[in-house]
């Protein structure tokens, strides 16, 4: 009994281990040679070297893509959260029905085929741009409309359970005692708010820094381009250059680097959570 | 002058996200709508259909993503399964960084991932083509079939298990009639967070597989390129009729719309 016992957890372990190795090699791969003067992974390593590092910092192609996809990411989070949680207030005072219907709408690009919504987008600039006469084209500003609007139903959807908890009668409290409607709200309910609007922040935040399908429709003429776009542009025609390996890396561990962080500062919160209720109880 | 008395109507805060919606939602698939079915004379038309379809090429390529959806979304979920299993069981759930290592490859540029993987097949001999696609599928797409199976693995009641078992059910049978059918409505989940997504993904199959190996995506941007712009609207509206196919069997299945994973890690 106690031998079969061992013997799972063994098979278990295996089971994990295989599939974090395939996981891992490839990216550890790429960090790796991140370090060699290699002209593609998988040649002879030669001497350690940090030297597509600098040439990292020369190739302004790949910088002014990189630039481009923060860029695109921070203002297009801004205002999918500003967006995102307005609605969130705005949908949470609707009458049930109106609710249904509007939470339903907010579905349709989650659900949708990302190609679809990518040339819905391109029809609507030509639609504005050739039936309306308006002096519009597609540019960064285009993209980043688009990203917002794609990255605003994932706002929508991490601050309304929170706003579902809070408790309503503090918002009345506040008004009883003479603040006005909006000041109730900028003071009472959006601090309450902040956390989940932080989250919203991040998840539009990546949700834009992955995307490529809505940007390489998007960009088609106007030449603008972002990280993915640029590799798979680089795959297709010109070949990648050897130090996207260095930006792989630095992506890596950054990527590593915030998300122990964020589950460091949330296992803390939980442990203060958990003391605090102790101590009530 | 009166004073209004100040009525308190929240409700238009939703407004701007309203407006945005219908004008960047709505009337693109409306524009999608009229350019599908618009002639070359400007009037109501099934001609785009007829020249998409009639391109033998084009129903292939429907038929190919079905197929490479699927295959690639069975293999993920062979996978996933039983990591999820065993990351949900005893000790395994009380190592919360090892389910952490499983979904940080999310966070990470997708184009960069396959760009990774591509340079691993290269070294190990795998050449650009059918499998080779399959293979970046089922990387790419792994932590999101695997999120939604763990997480209502890792939520189901140790107490059903425990009855199970001083019932006189062995492990297997606890499994068969406990924990699978509980742990279904994740299943769906996973598979649909991954199944239509694949339709989409001319990235990984320009990248990574070869001229026989093209999902329908690569089809409508391609046609978009050439400035075809009925012909991709007409491909788009019979991929939009497939998405709602899928969504309603979905819901019926689960009995609700289904959520992001990347949301479920944010709160």
């Amino acid at each position: 009994m106690k031998k079969s016992v061992s013997f799972s957890l063994a098979v278990k372990w295996a089971i994990l281990i295989v599939v974090l190795i395939a996981i891992y090699v490839p990216l550890l791969m790429i960090v790796a040679y991140s370090f060699s003067p290699a002209q593609s992974v998988g040649d002879d390593f030669g001497g350690f070297t940090a030297s597509l590092f600098s040439k990292l910092f020369e190739n302004e192609d790949l910088l002014k893509a990189t630039g481009n996809t923060l860029l695109i990411g921070v203002v297009s989070a801004f205002f999918a959260t500003a967006l995102g949680t307005t609605a969130a207030i705005g949908i949470h005072y609707m009458r049930r029905k109106t609710r249904t219907v509007v939470d339903a709408s907010s579905q349709i690009t989650v659900v949708n085929a990302e190609i679809v919504t990518a040339i819905g987008f391109y029809l609507l600039m030509l639609f504005l741009r050739e039936t309306l006469s308006l002096p519009v084209n597609f540019s960064l500003l285009w993209i980043i409309v688009a990203h917002t609007v794609i990255t605003t139903p994932y706002v929508l959807l991490t601050v309304s359970p929170r706003l579902k908890q809070l408790n309503p009668n503090l918002l009345e409290a506040s008004m009883d005692l003479g603040a006005g409607p909006m000041r109730s709200l900028f003071t009472v309910m959006l601090p309450q708010l902040a956390g989940a609007m932080v989250s919203g922040f991040a998840l539009a935040f990546t949700l834009s820094l992955d995307d490529f399908v809505i940007t390489n429709i998007n960009s088609l003429g106007s030449g603008i381009e972002t990280i993915s776009t640029f590799i798979y542009d680089g795959v297709r025609k010109k070949g990648i250059p050897s130090e996207i390996r260095a930006l792989s890396t630095i992506i890596f561990t950054v990527v590593l680097v915030s998300l122990i962080v964020y589950n460091a500062v949330k296992n803390k919160k939980r442990q203060n959570e958990k003391q605090s209720k102790g101590e009530i109880q | 002058m009166r004073k209004k008395p100040t009525v308190f109507r929240p409700t238009a805060f939703s407004f701007p996200y309203l407006a945005v919606t219908l004008v960047f939602v709505i009337v693109p698939l409306v524009l999608i709508l009229v350019y599908a079915f618009k002639g070359e004379d400007g009037a109501f038309s099934f001609g785009n259909f007829v020249t998409v379809f009639s391109d033998p090429e084009n129903v292939r390529s429907f038929g190919k993503t079905i197929g490479i959806a699927a295959l690639s979304t069975a293999i993920c979920l062979v996978i996933a399964y039983p990591v999820a299993f065993v990351l949900a069981s005893s000790p395994f759930d009380r190592i919360p960084i090892l389910s952490l290592l499983f979904v940080i490859p999310m966070w990470i540029n997708f184009m960069l991932r396959i760009f990774a993987l591509q340079s691993l097949l290269d070294v190990i001999g795998i050449n650009q083509g059918f499998w080779a696609a399959i293979i970046g599928m089922v990387y790419d797409f792994f932590p999101y079939m695997l999120l939604p199976i763990y997480t209502i693995l890792k939520n189901i009641d140790k107490s059903y298990l425990e009855a199970s078992r001083d019932l006189g059910a062995n492990s297997t049978k606890t499994f068969l009639k406990i924990t699978l059918p509980l742990s279904l409505p994740g299943v769906i989940s996973g598979i649909s967070m991954m199944f239509m997504p694949v339709f989409s993904s001319y990235a990984i199959t320009k990248m990574m597989g070869d001229m026989n190996t093209s999902v329908i995506g690569a089809k409508i941007a391609s046609l978009f390129e050439a400035h075809d712009f009925g012909g991709g609207s007409a491909l788009s509206f019979v991929l939009l009729l497939l998405v709602i196919a899928v969504m309603l069997i979905g819901k019926l299945a689960t009995g609700k719309t289904v959520k992001t994973p990347k949301g479920e890690i944010a709160q």
